[in-house]
């Protein structure tokens, strides 16, 4: 299959390809909200965290928190993206209850942040750039509780006045794996910097779909743009949706529509929303209660010097230092603390190949079905090392320590303890393995014969003999090196 | 002895540094002005039990030394200025009956100052209008009456309340707003002072907003020196408002009488419009002699962009204020009207809120900011709005004060120019442009027209010079010796 392949998807009348952008809303992670003083943070009573000026009372005035501003410079930097010294925050005009100014402030002409690139990187090990078209700062609204009550609706306004960034790729993106990846590293991006937790579940990090599809290389087709996904679950499964709905209805002679439309989780459709001519028309202006937002070169400066190292510094770092693959590597820097974890496993010269395999297969294995973040890991990057330690002192063998692995997960013991108590130190005393291996001989003389008559295969026969005689303990590199010389007649 | 209720705030205070009279005394007097005087409809809501207990309050303070700089004045509060526990209405029936839980960053400053409130006074609805004609809770009547007819006449707007309580002396000054004139023309028409501060000088913090890039607070009192004491009270920075400015305030007192000789006054020829009154202009040159007289320099200048300012300002704050009133939902505070479902709602309740000449303003305002027409309306006027405030720059290259008068005429009958909003625009028309420069203004009382009513001057500063128009303005009122009072003899009858 070739790279251009992947991209096309097959129509009835010939190939088609997908063309997407994304607009994320990614919550900042602030004590306070954009203009107030009020708690940002997640859940509390509701309308437990709400100031005059988030419940939009007469006379309030919005003043901007500075320390917003600094985490959406930094997560611009952490984007390669241009810093606009000049930055205009605008009023977006509408009506909804949980609006209570009747508009939100947000940043339309003029975004703190301008074009940025964000390299993603792919399962075979390649990467791809992907435009960043801007990222500007505003703020969240309140939430509507249609469930609280038969007829009326209740209003929460903790979460309204929380900075959100919102992120708005380039229409680069042209499959679903590049979605996923995308949304993946630039949660690692945020996370890294501490800017955005990437919390999907509680709605810190949301995503519109902006999709269309045309004929391999043509001109862009008209899009859509689905809203409420919340999920990279639910993202994959919308953009399949969308994708063919578009090209079933171009096929059979239709035209696809400019509009907004919602994706609905319990039937796994998208649905239209509301069209180009319904769309609102938010009468955008410069806010009159603020001024336009302008950070010299210094600030900006300051803030760069804060940037920890980022993924894709880390991913050359351990591709470098550790001779990992490019894909073990990405698995390994998606997110801030398992990076970390694998540094404090790797620590003590221990074989950065061995404890990169033992952290992805072995832990992630065992995290995923037990449903856990890294932060969660019943083992400690400690233990997982000690585990290594063993292995790479001929204690236990690779096989036994699966073993005392899954007994550390259920205990939480340390690895030496467990192979003192349980006896699982490996036998690496020649004389007594050179003993049990002439007792089998000795047993088995037929399959002897056989073997020297050119039945080559049943070496692995008493090697599972002897294995077996020792509950796996013997050292496999020593019970091979003896049989070899014992049947050979030595 | 002069009646209590006659003293400027300088002389109260005065008498009351001596031990003359006490506040709660002061205070009692105005309470039964206020009685006397509610012909006028000035006050939506008086509070004379607040009054009584503040003013006692404050007669302690004074014993143990403590005395701010309104300590023990009876003040009128714009209904537009948020105060803790008081109803706050902007004079709209869509907040009939809200009482804020805080107080506006101005009348906190003036609390903290000794101030004593006697209530809230009317205004325009939401202060939009120069004629006190659309406040929801009635017209505001002027004491002033014209020679030889009993018909009643406007007290100017949107500052309505404020100026016929304090030409009407049952306050001995009150707070006002100003966002295209509205405490200058009502001043000017009721033969009060009135200023306009630099925008930014006060926060506009709980201050009900109409046009924000507009909006600024300032007093309006019987003389220049009131003024003076009052805005040193109501100025300041306020971190609460990115949109004050944080500058120290000068002692505006301290300016007071002094010489202006060599100073240089601007008479823009752009202010000499079509249809203005002679007696208007007769007063504009009686104003040029007077600061002649007083050794100031007179040059004339040119505002090329003036003729463009009226145009502006009704695209730049409608637009502003069709935004700043979409909180007015019924959703959270304030009057609602249940409608079949939430569009319908919203509907009814703003109709049933918002009388006719907000609702204008808001169609306008929306109009003019919606696609298709943002480039043309806002953006343009916006472009307007950096031209007027460079003919101002450049003006102040040459000169150090600009003096025009502040309305095209007298206070008008109510009921003119009612059927007609273009009319009614036209009364801003001297003091627009101030604000869209953000400039400080002040209007001062010059002479009696033909009919025996009122003609205020305008002095405007260059920005944060608040001192040269009081220094000027306290020149100009010596020279004027403006001593005519409305005759109270129909409003007390009643």
């Amino acid at each position: 299959m070739t790279k251009e392949n992947k991209y096309i998807l097959q129509g009835q009348t010939g190939d088609w390809e997908m063309v997407i952008g994304l607009e994320i809303h990614a919550q900042v992670i602030s004590n306070s909200k954009l203009f107030s003083g009020s708690q940002a943070e997640f859940g509390g009573e509701p309308n437990s965290h709400v100031s005059l000026v988030d419940a939009g009372m007469p006379g309030m005035l919005p003043v901007l928190n500075a320390y917003c501003v600094d985490q959406a410079v930094k997560t611009g930097l952490g984007l390669n993206a241009q810093i606009n010294k000049y930055s205009v925050f605008e009023r977006k005009n509408y009506f909804y209850p949980d609006l209570p100014t009747g508009y939100q402030i947000s940043q339309s002409q003029y975004p703190v942040v301008g074009n940025g690139i964000v390299e993603i990187d792919l399962e075979d090990g390649t990467t791809r750039e992907i435009g960043i078209e801007r990222l500007h700062l505003e703020q969240d609204a309140g939430k509507s509780l249609h469930d609280q009550h038969p007829q009326k609706t209740y209003v929460d306004l903790n979460r309204a006045g929380v900075a959100l960034m919102e992120i708005v790729s380039k229409p680069d993106l042209r499959s679903g794996e590049e979605v996923s990846a995308y949304i993946k590293k630039l949660r690692a991006i945020m996370q890294y910097l501490d800017t955005c937790d990437g919390n999907m579940e509680q709605g810190n990090l949301r995503c519109d779909v902006n999709l269309s599809v045309r004929r391999p290389g043509a001109e862009y087709g008209t899009r859509t743009e689905t809203k409420n996904v919340n999920s990279i679950r639910n993202i994959l499964m919308a953009i399949e949706y969308e994708a063919s709905r578009q090209i079933e209805l171009i096929e059979s002679g239709g035209k696809v529509v400019q509009e907004t439309r919602l994706w609905d989780p319990g039937q796994n459709i998208t649905r239209s929303m509301r069209s180009k001519e319904e769309a609102h028309d938010y009468r955008y202006f410069p806010d009159p209660d603020l001024l336009p937002l302008e950070l010299s070169d210094d600030e900006i400066e300051q803030i760069r010097v804060t940037l920890p190292e980022l993924p894709d510094q880390k991913k050359k770092r351990f591709m470098q230092d550790y001779g990992l693959s490019a894909y073990d590597t990405s698995v390994l820097i998606s997110e801030k603390p398992l990076a970390a974890f694998y540094e404090a496993v790797v620590a003590n010269k221990r074989d950065a190949k061995r404890a990169a395999n033992w952290v992805i297969s072995e832990l992630l294995g065992m995290l995923n079905k037990q449903g856990k973040e890294i932060e969660d890991s019943p083992i400690s990057a400690e233990q997982l090392g000690g585990l290594i330690d063993l292995i790479q002192d001929n204690t236990i063998s690779g096989k036994i320590a699966k073993d005392v692995f899954s007994i550390m997960v259920e205990t939480g013991d340390d690895a030496v303890k467990i192979v003192e108590e349980k006896g699982l130190k490996q036998i690496t005393d020649t004389g007594a393995i050179e003993k049990i291996i002439d007792d089998i001989i000795a047993a088995n003389l037929a399959q002897v014969a056989d073997y020297r008559g050119g039945k080559d295969k049943l070496f692995g026969f008493f090697v599972g003999q002897a294995m077996k005689q020792t509950q796996g303990k013997a050292n496999p590199d020593i019970i091979n090196e003896l049989l070899k010389k014992k049947l050979a007649g030595e | 002895m002069t009646k209590l209720t006659d003293l400027t705030i300088a002389a109260a205070l005065n008498g009351l540094n001596k031990g003359e009279f006490t506040s709660a005394e002061l205070t009692r007097d105005h309470i039964g002005a206020v009685e006397n005087a509610r012909a006028l409809n000035a006050f939506i809501v008086e509070t004379p039990e607040l009054a009584m207990e503040q003013a006692t309050a404050s007669d302690e303070r004074r014993k143990s030394g403590r005395v701010g700089l309104l300590e023990g004045i009876p003040i009128a509060m714009k209904d537009l200025f948020c105060t803790k526990g008081v109803q706050t209405t902007a004079a709209s029936k869509i907040l009939k009956g809200f009482t804020p839980t805080y107080e506006s960053t101005v009348s906190q400053n003036m609390l903290d100052q000794g101030m004593v409130m006697l209530g809230k006074v009317s205004l325009d609805e939401f202060a939009m209008g120069s004629a006190n004609i659309t406040s929801g809770y009635g017209n505001v009547i002027s004491p002033w009456r014209a020679n030889g007819d009993d018909k009643q006449r406007i007290p100017g707007g949107s500052s309505g309340g404020s100026s016929a309580a304090v030409s009407a002396r049952i306050a001995m000054g009150a707070t006002g707003t100003d966002t295209g004139g509205s405490i200058r023309q009502p001043a000017s028409v009721t033969g009060i002072v009135g200023i306009k501060p630099t925008y930014g000088r006060c926060s506009r913090w709980g201050v009900v907003a109409f046009a924000s890039s507009l909006d600024q607070a300032g007093p309006l009192a019987r003389s220049v020196e009131d003024c003076a004491i009052m805005l040193q009270a109501m100025a300041g920075w306020d971190q609460k408002d990115s949109t004050s400015v944080n500058m120290p305030v000068p002692d505006f007192k301290a300016v007071l009488g002094q010489s202006i000789k060599g100073l240089k006054v601007g008479i823009p020829k752009e202010y000499r419009v079509d249809g203005m009154a002679p007696e208007i202009d007769k007063m504009w040159q009686q104003g040029i002699d007077w600061l002649k007289d007083a050794g100031a320099e007179i040059v004339d200048i040119s505002l090329p962009h003036t003729k463009y300012a009226l145009a502006t300002y009704y695209i730049l704050a409608p637009a502003e204020c069709s935004s700043n009133l979409a909180r007015y939902d019924g959703m959270r505070y304030g009057n609602r009207v249940e409608g079949k479902d939430l569009n319908e709602t919203y509907e009814l309740t703003r109709a049933a809120g918002f009388g006719d000449e907000v609702q204008r303003r808001i169609l306008m305002g929306t109009y003019v900011l919606s696609a298709g027409y943002y480039d043309a309306y806002y953006l343009k006027a916006q472009k307007i709005r950096a031209l007027i405030a460079r003919d101002f720059t450049e003006a102040y290259k040459q000169v150090d004060v600009i003096l025009t008068p502040t309305t095209p005429g007298s206070a008008f009958v109510i009921g003119e120019k009612q059927d007609d909003p273009l009319k009614m625009y036209l009364e801003d028309v001297f003091t627009v442009p101030v604000n869209l420069a953000g400039l400080p203004g002040m209007s001062l009382p010059a002479m009696l027209d033909d009919k025996g009513l009122p003609l205020g001057l305008q002095l405007i500063g260059r920005p944060f010079d608040e001192e040269t128009l009081f220094k000027v303005g306290s020149v100009l009122e010596k020279a004027a010796g403006f001593t005519a009072k409305p005759d109270m003899g129909w409003v007390n009858a009643k």
